[in-house]
């Protein structure tokens, strides 16, 4: 078992804040090395009750290893934590709980086959050691979180059914129950439509109220800046400042974390303009898309936007083989081909970048060498007796990870390893190698710090300027705006509106499409577009006046 | 306990990582040391598999001398490893597949019934000698191949989780063996046939340097070939495979198949050597191979494992047997301690628990386990 120092050192709790905010948790010189990798280099950080307090750095640079120290799944190499007013060299997770410390990891780690009720009390009752089960006061704790965070769900609902963002509030709800003080949620709104992370971050400013510290993590900065009192910027391991986050903007941060000024290319296609190779006509699947035509062409990048349900996923396995459609035509080099498995795919040249890197994507357990090969593994036979070219697997591993600038120290690292954003840049390998002609990439900046994102999109629009056509699934829609050369918008299962490349040079599509995307109705977002052309023709009409 | 594993996971990638940074350094000489080195150090379980059965041949040294290192007694466990080894060595490659193979005893004693029935001139009468020995083994050896390819129909097409399905099958075969030989034995070969299984080349059994150019064949069909390749990849994560382009369908098929082929031979090496067939022989082999599947590392969620820690385990598991025989425990005792080894691999180690849990998720929920693999069209 791990030893545990908890010898009082300090006298009076900390409190040097200004606005008299209470110290909750106080990391002092922490170190933690994976083998000679430095993830954490003499941290030193406070988290202080009622307020929250945004982590943000590059992919790699040690977020989350932070996280897990404090709440003691790993061991610090080095240095203090300092919770209550007691001091730890290292801290286990029980602990760690007892100090009222509560995680919402990506996976939420909840009871699927439970109701949302029991998952909310079972920690308590756990902790309590009661071993009946006491159903009215199971709902009793229950209900009382969820009136806490004021949200209402369905207490009797069972959590597999449940959408990920109930299972989320869940999380947070369980948390609360076990008395969490200070409240970690690392990257919770990756998987959330943009109406969740609403009410996500309604709930957090709420807790922040009822004095809890929170902690964020997000690679989505306009999230940060909405939400977060303080920032913390890491970079390579190392804390680059705290920073109060009304003395940041966009720029500055993105400065602090990359060490360098991010802008995202703009694409331009210059490819011959000639008819498209890919045709989609009528394509029809119940329940899930109508209807759906589509020309694709030789470097186009032909974004996708809707809501959740809008069926872009599902159009998207349909052309990789992985959901039959029911009716309509699929035509390659005209001619009409059947799609039936990610082989024949493959076969024509279609590659898919899958929603869910950790389950679709990766083979966690494996090398990025294994992932990066795991699709062109046919390649790299002899063709008589099949033997495995294990020289070429490293070669085109070690230039994949040249190309991609993935972070590694070597290809023999288990990819589930890696940082969130190296991971993704992995999968992305794993299909280059195939060499499509069509690639789909189902949002495929997700937990993409903005570095390694404006990369990404470096590689795209370079491939497409090779002749690849790209199909771009995304719910940014500054993702969409800068890398497509059109736009398609999704609604209910139909593309309700196809923009070219002249009517994206509008400044005001933004607004088309963020109406379009809500609404359905083309005629609305026009309207809802051209009254913001008007609003801006009235803005610089009246600053030149001004002047 | 969790930071414990992700430690020793980050140490042993680095290992390899290091084993692999003195491969690329090319010296010849260093060549074969770093093979070693990233065939058994790199590999934390391997490792301690070849510690343990060290620790194992010096206490068997210590304890019983001569009388388990004599000629005699060496090669009579030779003689007992390959029977044992083949059904090992399918569990295994069901192990990989992230699956589970009940039938594979089952099969072995029916496919050894069919060929005893041809030996014996019971079907076929009128056939030379030389002629029924090779149609005996080549029919014992199709049939088994096509009852696996049945356990692979119904796990692949049908969705059935592996244990429903084998759970079935080896009821099934087993009846057709009962309906067959009413539970008697088949017995009376041709001498040709039985001197194969007691012949010896240089003193060394011959079915056990057949069972040893099976396991050879296996391993680099496993670790060097494309489709070996594949059939990690789908047992670690078939969802990731299935998105890879890898045909799940046929992974699981060919892993079923493979595990009749291996179920045949094992059938005929029994029936070689014992000179007798019948159903319900080597009833115990079934749990035994998961005990050794679990003890050499191979991951029963799939995906991982080696089929030379199959071979060190099936040898320390017949020392074990071995040396109750020294020590004339009754066969009770002998089972007493079997259970008890089952209870404490399956019960103690992680992947023994793992396989429990496992095992009880797909009696719950048969079709449950690879929602995205039976997709596949
Ligand atoms: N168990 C581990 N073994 C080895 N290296 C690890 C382990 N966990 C993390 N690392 C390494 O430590 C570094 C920091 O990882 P961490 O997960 O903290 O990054 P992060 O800031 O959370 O990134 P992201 O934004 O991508 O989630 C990474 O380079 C990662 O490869
Ligand atoms: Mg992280």
């Amino acid at each position: 078992m791990e030893e545990y120092a908890a010898t009082q050192l300090r006298a009076e709790p900390h409190k040097g804040d200004p606005q008299g905010l209470p110290l909750m948790v106080e990391a002092i010189d922490i170190t933690k090395t994976f083998g000679d990798f430095k993830a954490l280099d003499n941290i030193n950080l406070m988290f202080k009750g009622g307020e929250i307090h945004c982590l943000a750095g590059e992919n790699g640079s040690g977020k989350s290893t932070l996280v897990k120290v404090i709440s003691g799944i790993y061991t610090p190499d080095k240095g203090t934590i300092v919770v209550n007013g007691r001091n730890y060299s290292s801290i286990t997770p029980v602990q760690s709980m007892h100090e009222g410390i509560q995680v919402i990891y990506q996976d939420l780690s909840l009871f699927e086959h439970m109701s949302v009720a029991e998952n909310i009390a079972i920690g308590k009752l756990r902790e309590t050691n009661q071993r009946l089960v006491n159903w009215p006061q199971i709902y009793e704790i229950a209900a009382e979180q969820l009136s806490r965070i004021g949200v209402n769900l369905d207490l009797r609902q069972e959590l597999r059914e449940a959408s990920i963002s109930t299972k989320q509030l869940t999380a947070i709800c369980r948390a609360l129950a076990m008395d969490a003080k200070v409240l970690f949620m690392d990257e919770p709104t990756t998987a959330l439509t943009s109406r969740e992370v609403d009410r996500l971050l309604a709930v957090m400013s709420e807790l922040k109220k009822s004095g809890l510290a929170i902690i964020f993590i997000s690679h989505k900065l306009d999230e940060v800046f909405r939400i977060s009192d303080v920032v913390t910027v890491f970079r390579d391991g190392r804390k680059i400042g705290d920073f109060p986050s009304r003395d940041l903007n966009q720029r500055r941060l993105s400065y602090y974390m990359t060490g360098r000024e991010i802008s995202y290319p703009k694409y331009q296609r210059t490819s011959p303009d000639e008819p498209s190779f890919i045709e989609l006509k009528d394509l029809c699947k119940k329940g899930m898309y109508e209807n759906i035509s589509l020309k694709l062409r030789k470097g186009d990048i032909t974004g996708c936007i809707g809501l959740l349900g809008s069926g872009r996923t599902e159009l998207a396995l349909s052309l990789f083989g992985l959901n039959r459609p029911d009716s309509g035509q699929i035509l390659i080099d005209g001619k009409e081909v059947s799609i039936s498995s990610p082989t024949t795919a493959m076969d024509h040249g279609i590659a898919l970048l899958p929603e869910d890197r950790a389950v679709q994507g990766l083979f966690l357990e494996r090398s990025i060498a294994v992932n990066t090969t795991a699709a062109v593994i046919k390649q790299l036979c002899s063709s008589i007796l099949g033997f495995f070219d294990f020289k070429k697997e490293r070669s085109a591993a070690v230039d994949s990870i040249k190309r991609l600038k993935i972070k590694t120290t070597s290809e023999d690292k288990l990819s589930g390893e890696l940082s969130g954003g190296n991971q993704q840049k992995v999968v992305l390998a794993k299909w280059l190698l195939t060499k499509p002609r069509l690639f789909i990439m189902d949002n495929p900046t997700v937990g993409i710090d903005i570095g390694s994102k404006s990369e990404i999109y470096e590689i795209a629009q370079q491939l497409a300027h090779q002749g690849m056509a790209i199909l771009l699934l995304s719910d940014e829609l500054e993702e969409l705006t800068s890398n497509c050369n059109r736009i398609a918008v999704f609604y209910h299962g139909r593309i309700i509106k196809l923009l070219e490349e002249d009517e994206l040079k509008d400044p005001h599509t933004a607004v088309f499409i963020n109406a379009a995307i809500a609404s359905g109705d083309i005629a609305k977002a026009q309207a809802a577009a051209k009254a913001a052309r008007a609003g801006a023709a009235v803005q610089t009409s009246a600053a030149k006046e001004g002047k | 306990m969790k930071s414990l594993h992700l430690h020793v996971k980050g140490q042993s990638a680095k290992l390899m990582a290091e084993s692999q940074e003195s491969a690329g350094a090319g010296a010849p000489a260093s060549t074969q040391n770093s093979w070693f080195k990233r065939y058994f150090i790199a590999d934390a379980n391997l490792n301690a598999l070849c510690f343990v059965f060290i620790l194992m041949a010096a206490v068997c040294a210590l304890a019983f001398g001569s009388s388990m290192y004599s000629g005699a007694n060496l090669q009579s466990m030779a003689f007992q490893i390959p029977e044992f080894g083949l059904i090992a060595l399918g569990m295994m490659l069901a192990f990989l597949v992230g699956g589970i193979d009940l039938s594979i005893v089952a099969n072995a004693c029916l496919s050894g019934i069919i060929a005893g029935f041809i030996l014996t001139g019971q079907w076929l009468p009128g056939l030379e000698e030389g002629s029924r020995i090779a149609l005996a083994v080549v029919i014992a050896l199709t049939l088994s191949t096509l009852m696996g390819l049945f356990n692979g129909i119904l796990i692949a097409t049908c969705a059935v989780s592996s244990l429903i399905a084998t759970l079935g099958t080896m009821t099934f075969y087993s009846g057709i063996g009962m309906a067959l030989t009413g539970g008697r034995s088949v017995v009376g070969f041709p001498d040709s046939f039985t001197s194969m299984g007691i012949a010896e080349v240089g003193g060394v059994p011959l079915i056990f340097i057949m069972f040893i150019a099976v396991m050879i064949i296996m391993a680099v069909m496993l670790e060097k070939t494309g489709n070996g390749r594949k059939l990690y990849l789908f047992g670690g994560n078939p969802v990731a495979s299935l998105f890879s382009g890898i045909n799940n369908k046929r992974m699981n098929l060919a892993a079923f198949t493979a595990i009749g082929f291996l179920a045949g031979l094992a059938g005929l090496t029994i029936i070689m050597r014992v000179n007798s067939a019948k159903v319900g022989y080597g009833d115990a082999y079934v749990f035994q191979s998961l005990i050794v599947c679990v003890i050499a590392g191979i991951h029963p969620a799939g995906g991982r494992g080696k089929v030379i820690g199959i071979g060190i385990t099936t040898v320390l598991m017949q020392m074990a047997a071995s040396s109750f025989t020294i020590l004339q425990l009754s066969p009770y005792t002998t089972k007493l301690i079997w259970g008890l080894m089952l209870i404490l691999v399956l019960g103690l180690t992680k992947d023994g628990r793992k396989l429990l849990n496992m095992l009880s998720q797909s009696l719950k929920k048969p079709a449950a386990r690879r929602p995205a693999g039976s997709e596949d069209a």
